[in-house]
């Protein structure tokens, strides 16, 4: 058996096969790691190493804030201002929106697709409006894609975007940290913390969050300057984005643009704590509905009727 | 002369100390800060009409009300539709049983007048819409109808709410049917519309 001619006479089957899949082992090694290569090119390794966003200290902070500025300046040529707006104390934002006078115009998705520097190709908004049969709470049968004149009848309409649950199921099973719920009830995403894995978006009962699969493409003219950096900065390809009830106006004290928008006044906006708000009235005083209440997810967003 | 600043530094101290306790910190102004207003937007339509015509920019023109109501004042309001004429011609009118009686004045086109016989200003018709319409009165004056601008913390800024004539027309107040904007492009909406070749016959259109 040890005087074998095969074992002894030079190449063998056995040898070409681990030739071959030394060869395929290497080239697939190479092929996966060239991200690696290429992302050296455009981040650099600070980028990397950086603290999570709620260890950075102001000035590191700032550094890449004007860092992402100058990103924006190089890939889109627009100057914008990205500022981080910190939650405000005494303050709980809450949102309410009137199911009985909704016409369904998609008004308030078009202000946010505009306000928030959304993809243009793909008229990608955190608002989607579900056109429903009036009588049913069927989301399955709740139709986005109407192209109708409305409000149709026998329909009613239905916007649905982040509701910033209180026990948010998306913040739970982020495996990187890379969303969490502020001091004020909103649920941001640090764009440049996201690994793009989409747990969120599978965990998230209202469909509410969305995945860049492409970078978003926005003619120069039409991107909104004034940038927050946990909401409406132009987001990385591969990253995970949602509704923050624009918090780079309402931690400003400004009304949302969805509320601005909308030309039926459906939409109520304000502090949670001010027992004069006009939130707290409707909360109080209306026939509230809270979207898929039996799952617990104990929502910042509320639907109410008139009658 | 004294002895009223006395009492004024304690009741003041009190109210700092004592009142509204309960309201969060940030709320309450601080002294001398500037606290933003509510105003209520005067929608032109109330002073004017449109004329059809636009100007040099391409701004639709409208004439102002008094431009000829100041020469002519009629001696009775129409019967019915058809006998306006001139600007007023081709208005539709869908507001349950109303004459043009019910709101407005005979030969004063900047004033109506509510159920009760008194006149009003043009700018405040809402007073007169309240007279039929209580719970959208109500619901407004707590901020729960009717669009806004502005802020919704009046420390930081002002508030501009829309007047009911803004988005209801008063001759026909009923939101018309119109066409939706922004029809969703991405690739859920597409599979189901079956133009997404790759992921056709996968639903994810619907929020579930």
């Amino acid at each position: 058996m040890s005087d074998s001619p095969v074992i002894r006479n030079g190449p063998n089957r056995r040898v070409a096969l681990k030739v071959i899949g030394a060869t395929l082992g290497a080239g697939a090694f190479a092929y996966a790691s060239r991200p690696l290569v290429q992302w050296a090119a455009d981040q650099s390794i600070d980028e990397v190493l950086r603290h999570h966003y709620k260890e950075l200290t102001r000035d590191e902070l700032t550094q890449i804030l004007r860092k992402l500025e100058a990103e924006t300046k190089e890939v889109h040529g627009v100057d914008v201002h990205i500022e981080d707006y910190p939650a405000q104390e005494g303050v709980q934002f809450g949102y309410a929106l009137n199911l009985s006078v909704c016409i369904g115009c998609r008004k308030c998705a078009e202000a946010c697709h505009k306000e928030n520097n959304h993809d243009r190709r793909t008229n990608n908004s955190y608002i989607r409006v579900l056109e429903m049969d009036q009588g049913s709470f069927d989301m399955e049968r709740g139709n986005v894609d109407y192209d109708h004149a409305v409000p149709a009848p026998g329909k009613y309409y239905m916007p649905v975007q982040c509701h910033q649950c209180d026990d948010a199921p998306c913040v739970k099973v982020c495996p990187v940290e890379a969303t969490w719920k502020e001091k004020d009830g909103i649920v941001v995403v640090d764009y440049s913390w996201c690994i793009g894995c989409r747990y969120c978006e599978a965990a998230c009962p209202y469909h509410a969050r969305r995945f860049n699969w492409t970078r978003p493409e926005i003619p120069p003219d039409e991107i909104n300057p004034d940038q927050g950096y946990l909401s409406n900065r132009i987001r990385p390809q591969g990253v995970v984005e949602k509704c923050t009830f624009c918090l780079h106006r309402t931690r400003q004290g400004r009304l949302p643009a969805c509320l601005e928008a909308c030309p039926t006044g459906a939409r109520v906006f304000g502090n949670l704590l001010d027992p004069d708000s006009e939130i707290r009235w409707v909360l109080e005083n209306k026939r509230v509905y809270v979207l898929k209440e039996e799952l617990g997810t104990r929502p910042r967003f509320f639907y109410f009727f008139d009658v | 002369m004294l002895r009223v600043h006395w009492y004024l530094v304690v009741t003041g101290l009190l109210a700092a100390a004592g009142c509204r306790a309960d309201r969060p910190e940030r709320l309450r102004p601080a002294p001398g800060a500037k606290t933003g207003t509510v105003t209520i937007h005067i929608p032109d339509r109330l002073t004017s009409v449109p004329t059809g015509e636009v100007d040099a920019l391409g701004k639709p023109l409208r004439a102002s009300c008094v431009s000829c109501h100041s020469l002519r004042r009629p001696d009775a309001l129409p019967a019915s539709m058809a006998e306006l004429d001139e600007f007023h011609g081709g208005l539709t009118f869908q507001h349950g049983e109303l004459s043009c009686g019910s709101c407005h004045v005979v030969g004063d086109q900047s004033e109506l007048r509510r159920a009760d016989g008194t006149a009003i200003a043009m700018r405040d018709a809402m007073s007169l819409c309240a007279q039929c319409h209580g719970p959208q009165f109500r619901d407004y004056s707590h901020g729960a109808h009717g669009g806004m601008n502005g802020h919704w913390d009046l420390s930081a800024g002002d508030r501009v709410r829309n007047h009911c004539v803004d988005c209801h027309d008063p001759h026909m107040p009923a939101f018309q049917p119109s066409l939706p904007v922004l029809r969703p492009q991405d690739r859920g909406v597409r599979a189901n519309r079956g133009e997404h070749p790759a992921r056709a016959g996968h639903a994810e259109g619907a929020a579930r």
